[in-house]
Parts: structure tokens; C-alpha cells; sequence
């Protein structure tokens, strides 16, 4: 029982740190209808920045993070009025932007495979700091709790942003409708350009707490990533910000659980999710209706 | 008609000329048989990309379901060489069949959802409890038939094979009704195109393709992992080489291959990072201003590519 109560606490954990990794790559679908491919890529970068900042330099992750945030906004800020404009004029934005998505992801493996190598890197657990948590007379690595913590307070913060704020309305309003946005005098470019950044920013934050989580990271590490996220936001419904909470709760309660009584599978357990729900309700558990990538 | 029959034939003999000739000027044999491989990998992604818009990023799946085919049909039923690498191949068409209903999904799901399924047939090839059929992650020995020059033959075959199914498709009513769904599946079905049938028809055409590969490249390599035939690399490459030279022609993943593949040789043995960045930009580059692919640089000049 108490091996049973682990892994649902566990998976409770994990599924909020896996919302946040999905979440941004939710976000950019539901304002652009474009399927970031280089989701993970990006995590992936945010990992190891926060791996050589720590090694190197002695940097604590919550520095790194900050530091994160604002480079990663300046490069999705950068990366959308460098391509994303002229993607949308396109015949056909969606497989275009996959097809392009894909090859920024090989760019980025790549130059990440020349800058780290190919071997996993890893960061002590306790790096993020001490903080101890018991449930039910078991104790969970302070690591998967600051983790979940920080996912919290960043999937609340996007939350307020996007229903409290003047950006965060209009941002609502493309991903309602974009020309019926830009017919009503909201910046479109703009608006969205800040959501791609915003989408990376959380990528970059998902990516700190990465090697705490899931332990090694190595560049190739992004596609696998990419699959997770992908799989967690069709579970809870694309361009749903609380639907990918609840993908990742499905996500994670069903990993941790494979893991605790069937852990040779474990590792199918997304693509499994992803084609079962694919396959039987593809709208996703909160979807309405149909929709379209 | 008759012009494209003459350049087709012509395709097909310049082909053959040149991978029965390669051996004999290159001295590494398996250059040019990876060459024939990622060339009718890329020939059966075009098949259903080229002709469809489905883009199958899990395409390997067909691919390591083919050399696993061999390998079961070889070392536990015993059969004979080429009965195993055709029932190889029909291993893939059975996989593609239990995966057909992925086709009811469209652009970036499908792509992802044939990637998940690509891992959920690695995941279970590989799985220790699955050892005493498939040697789980331990690899495959088939050393018994091991015979690089009757295999080298048999994937010259394949590929003349292929390639020209790509040209039968290309110049058919049948690859004309694809195009035709592709382009609006809803007014193709009202105009009497059973759309789920054509779909599925290519869909199988395209894992025989990968099938047959795998299959014939378990034999030639003979010695094979889950991680080696299951490798994404083997997917993404044929998906590159198909967008390079341009998808739904028979003369663009032929030109991609070569040119692509031709590069990965000089660069990308020693140093695959170099060749991935390079790949990488090149798709950055395609996508933004040659969405078709190098052929339709000629097609813009009016030139006809077979």
C-alpha cells in the first residue's frame, strides 16, 4: 500500500513538472496553430545552461533560471519575426512550420552536440536546495518538491497573465480568432511574438529543474522530450492551458505507476497515452468539438 | 506519355548502370548499398508523402519491423533466404495494417503519431521479456546467411522495383486520385474516389518499401540491434533526402540521396554533428524559399521532371 501511495504522490509531482514542460508548447500552438517541434530542444538547452552554470561557475539554479528567462524571451522574440510572419503566409503554415520546427531541432542537437558532446550530464539532487516532505510516513526528495513548486507558481503566473492582463486578453483573443483579432486593432505580431518568447521562457524553466527530475541530460535528449510534451498537451486538449495540467497528471500518475509495477514498459507509457487518445478521442479529455493542427 | 516512358526507362538504366558499377570503382561495397537503401527509403516516403501530404516521421518503425522479420523468420521458422526477406517486408505490411487507423489523423498528428508508434514497436523488439523471440535488446545474429554480394543485388532490385512504382504512381488515374484527395479529400470522395482505400493501399505500398529494405539490409549487415534498425536518424534521412530533391517526382529523392548521402559520406562519417547542422539549415533554408524541393527549380522553368 505505501508503495502504491509513493507512486501516486510521485506521479502527482512529476505531472506538474511535466505540465510545465508541455505548457509552452501548448501555448505557441494555441496562439500560432504551429507545432513547435524544437519543444524539447529548447528544454533541453535550458538543462544544460543550468548544468554549466552550476559546474562551471558555481551558479545556483534559481540565478540561472532568471537569467534564463530573459535570454530565452529575447531569442523566442527573435526566432518569431525572423520566420514565423512569413511561415503564416504560406499555402500551408502547419506542415511548413513542422517541416522548419523539425530543422531548427536538428540545428539546435547538433550545435549542442559539438558545444557538450554526446555523454549525459548530470547535477547533484540536492543542488536545488533542502527542503523536507513527508506524506503518509514517506519522505519524497526535496528535489520533486521544489520542482513541483516552481512548476506551480509558473503555470499560476501564466494563468494570470493570460486572464488578468490587458497582453493576456488580447493573446486569447488571436488564439480565438487571429484576423478577427487584427480587425479589432490588436497588435498581432507583436502580441504573439511576446507568446513565442513566453513559450520558450517556460521551456527554459521546465529546463532548469530538468536534471533534477529526470537525471542525465545529452543533446539528443530533445526529441524525446518533444514526444513527452507533445503527447501530454494532446492528452489534455491542444490550446487548453488546463487541460495540459491534466495531461500531465495523466502522464505522470501513469509513468510512475508503470515504473513502480511494470518498469521494463515504463518507457512506452507517452506514445502509448499519445496513440490511445489519438486514436479514441482525439479532441483530448477536456476537448470540445473537433480541431485542426 | 511516351516522353516520360522514354526518361523513365532511362532513370531506371542509369540507375542500375550505376550501383552495378559503383562496387567496382568505390572500394567500400557499403557506401553505395546504403545508398540504394536510403534511396528506396526515400522513394517509399515520397510514395506517401510525395503523393499524400502524410509525412511519417515513424517510417523506421517499417524499416526495423522488416529486419526483425528476417530475423524471426531465419533463426526460428528457418526459412530460406529470399522467402524471409519478402516475408520480412510483409511484417512491415502487417505492422502498417494494425497502424492503419493513424491515417484518420492528419498533418502534425499523424507525423507524431506514427513517431510514437515507430517507438512503441522499438519499445516492444527490444524489451527483455520479449528475448526469446526477438533477443530483446541483445541484438541479432544472422551470421549463417551472411552474403553481402547477393544481398548488394537484391537491394538494386528493390530499389529498381520501387522506383519504378513511384513512376507508375506518378503518371496512373490511381496517383491521380491521391492527388486528388490530397488536395481536397471531401470533393475527391464525391467525385467516386474510395478515399480510405487509396490511402490505405499506398500507406502499405510505402511500409512494403521500407519492409523489403530493412529486411534485405538485416541480411547484408547480418549482425543488427533494436537501436540500429529502429534508429530515428533512418526516418529523418529519408524524410530529408525526399524534401531536398522534392517530393511527388521520381527524380527528386533520387537527386536528394545522392546529393545528400554523397555529402553525409565526405562529412558526416567522422563528424555526423557537422552533417546534422548542415541538414538542419538546409531544411530552415527549403522551407522558407523552396517549399517543393530542388526539382522545383526546373518545374519552374517549365522543364518536365520525371
Amino acid at each position: 500500500m505505501s508503495t502504491f501511495l509513493f507512486a501516486v504522490v510521485s506521479g502527482i509531482l512529476f505531472g506538474v513538472f511535466f505540465s510545465l514542460m508541455a505548457i509552452g508548447l501548448n501555448f505557441a500552438f494555441g496562439v500560432m496553430k504551429i507545432v513547435n517541434l524544437a519543444h524539447g530542444d529548447f528544454v533541453m538547452l535550458g538543462a544544460f545552461g543550468a548544468y554549466y552554470a552550476l559546474s562551471t561557475f558555481g551558479i545556483n539554479p534559481f540565478a540561472t533560471m532568471i537569467m534564463e528567462i530573459v535570454v530565452f524571451l529575447v531569442v523566442g522574440v527573435g526566432l518569431y519575426y525572423g520566420i514565423i510572419p512569413r511561415l503564416l503566409r504560406s499555402d500551408d503554415p502547419e506542415m511548413l512550420s513542422l517541416i522548419l520546427f523539425f530543422g531548427i531541432s536538428q540545428v539546435i542537437e547538433a550545435l549542442a552536440t559539438l558545444a557538450f558532446g554526446t555523454n549525459p550530464v548530470t547535477l547533484p539532487t540536492n543542488a536545488l536546495g533542502q527542503l523536507s516532505f513527508q506524506l503518509f510516513g514517506q519522505a519524497f526528495e526535496s528535489s520533486w518538491v521544489i520542482s513541483f513548486l516552481v512548476s506551480v507558481v509558473a503555470i499560476g503566473l501564466l494563468y494570470v497573465y493570460l486572464y488578468k492582463t490587458k497582453m493576456g486578453i488580447a493573446t486569447r483573443a488571436i488564439m480565438a480568432n487571429r484576423d478577427e483579432a487584427a480587425a479589432s486593432g490588436i497588435d498581432v505580431n507583436r502580441i504573439s511574438a511576446i507568446a513565442f518568447g513566453i513559450a520558450l521562457v517556460l521551456a527554459a524553466i521546465a529546463g532548469t529543474l530538468t536534471p533534477f527530475m529526470l537525471g542525465g541530460i545529452y543533446p539528443s535528449v530533445g526529441v524525446n522530450l518533444t514526444i513527452t510534451s507533445f503527447s501530454i498537451i494532446v492528452i489534455g486538449s491542444l490550446g487548453n492551458p488546463i487541460g495540459t495540467v491534466v495531461g500531465g497528471l495523466v502522464y505522470g500518475l501513469s509513468l510512475l505507476l508503470m515504473q513502480t509495477y511494470l518498469s521494463s514498459w515504463a518507457n512506452m507509457v507517452p506514445y502509448v497515452l499519445l496513440i490511445l487518445i489519438l486514436l479514441i478521442k482525439p479532441s483530448g479529455l477536456l476537448g470540445k468539438g473537433a480541431r485542426n493542427a | 506519355m511516351r516522353r516520360n516512358k522514354l526518361s523513365n526507362a532511362i532513370i531506371l538504366v542509369v540507375l542500375a548502370v550505376l550501383f552495378i558499377l559503383a562496387p567496382l570503382l568505390y572500394p567500400n561495397q557499403s557506401v553505395p548499398f546504403q545508398m540504394m537503401a536510403f534511396m528506396t527509403l526515400a522513394q517509399g516516403v515520397n510514395l506517401l508523402y510525395g503523393f499524400t501530404g502524410y509525412l511519417p516521421f515513424g517510417y523506421v518503425g517499417f524499416f526495423g519491423s522488416g529486419a526483425y522479420g528476417v530475423s524471426i523468420l531465419v533463426l526460428l521458422l528457418h526459412w530460406s533466404v529470399i522467402p524471409a526477406v519478402i516475408g520480412g517486408g510483409l511484417f512491415a505490411v502487417v505492422v502498417a495494417l494494425l497502424l492503419s487507423p493513424l491515417l484518420r489523423l492528419s498533418g502534425a498528428y499523424f507525423s507524431i503519431g506514427s513517431l510514437a508508434a515507430s517507438e512503441i514497436v522499438y519499445y516492444v523488439v527490444s524489451n527483455p521479456n520479449m528475448q526469446n523471440i526477438t533477443q530483446g535488446p541483445y541484438g541479432v545474429n544472422l551470421a549463417g546467411i551472411y552474403d553481402p554480394n547477393t544481398s548488394y543485388y537484391a537491394m538494386l532490385v528493390i530499389l529498381l522495383i520501387f522506383t519504378a512504382v513511384v513512376m507508375y504512381v506518378k503518371n496512373s488515374t490511381f496517383g491521380m486520385s491521391l492527388l486528388a484527395i490530397k488536395e481536397d479529400p471531401v470533393s475527391a470522395a464525391m467525385a467516386g474516389i474510395n478515399v480510405v482505400r487509396r490511402r490505405v493501399a499506398i500507406w502499405l505500398a510505402s511500409a512494403f518499401a521500407a519492409g523489403l529494405v530493412g529486411a534485405v539490409y538485416g541480411w547484408y549487415v547480418s549482425v543488427f540491434y533494436p537501436s540500429s534498425v529502429f534508429d530515428l536518424t533512418i526516418s529523418i534521412f529519408a524524410i530529408v533526402f525526399t524534401l531536398f530533391g522534392g517530393g511527388g517526382t521520381v527524380l527528386g529523392p533520387i537527386v536528394g540521396t545522392i546529393v545528400l548521402y554523397g555529402l553525409y559520406n565526405t562529412i558526416g562519417v567522422s563528424s555526423p554533428q557537422y552533417f546534422q547542422l548542415i541538414y538542419g539549415l538546409l531544411i530552415v533554408v527549403l522551407v522558407m524559399f523552396l517549399p517543393q524541393g530542388l526539382t522545383s527549380l526546373l518545374k519552374r522553368r517549365g522543364i518536365n521532371v520525371p
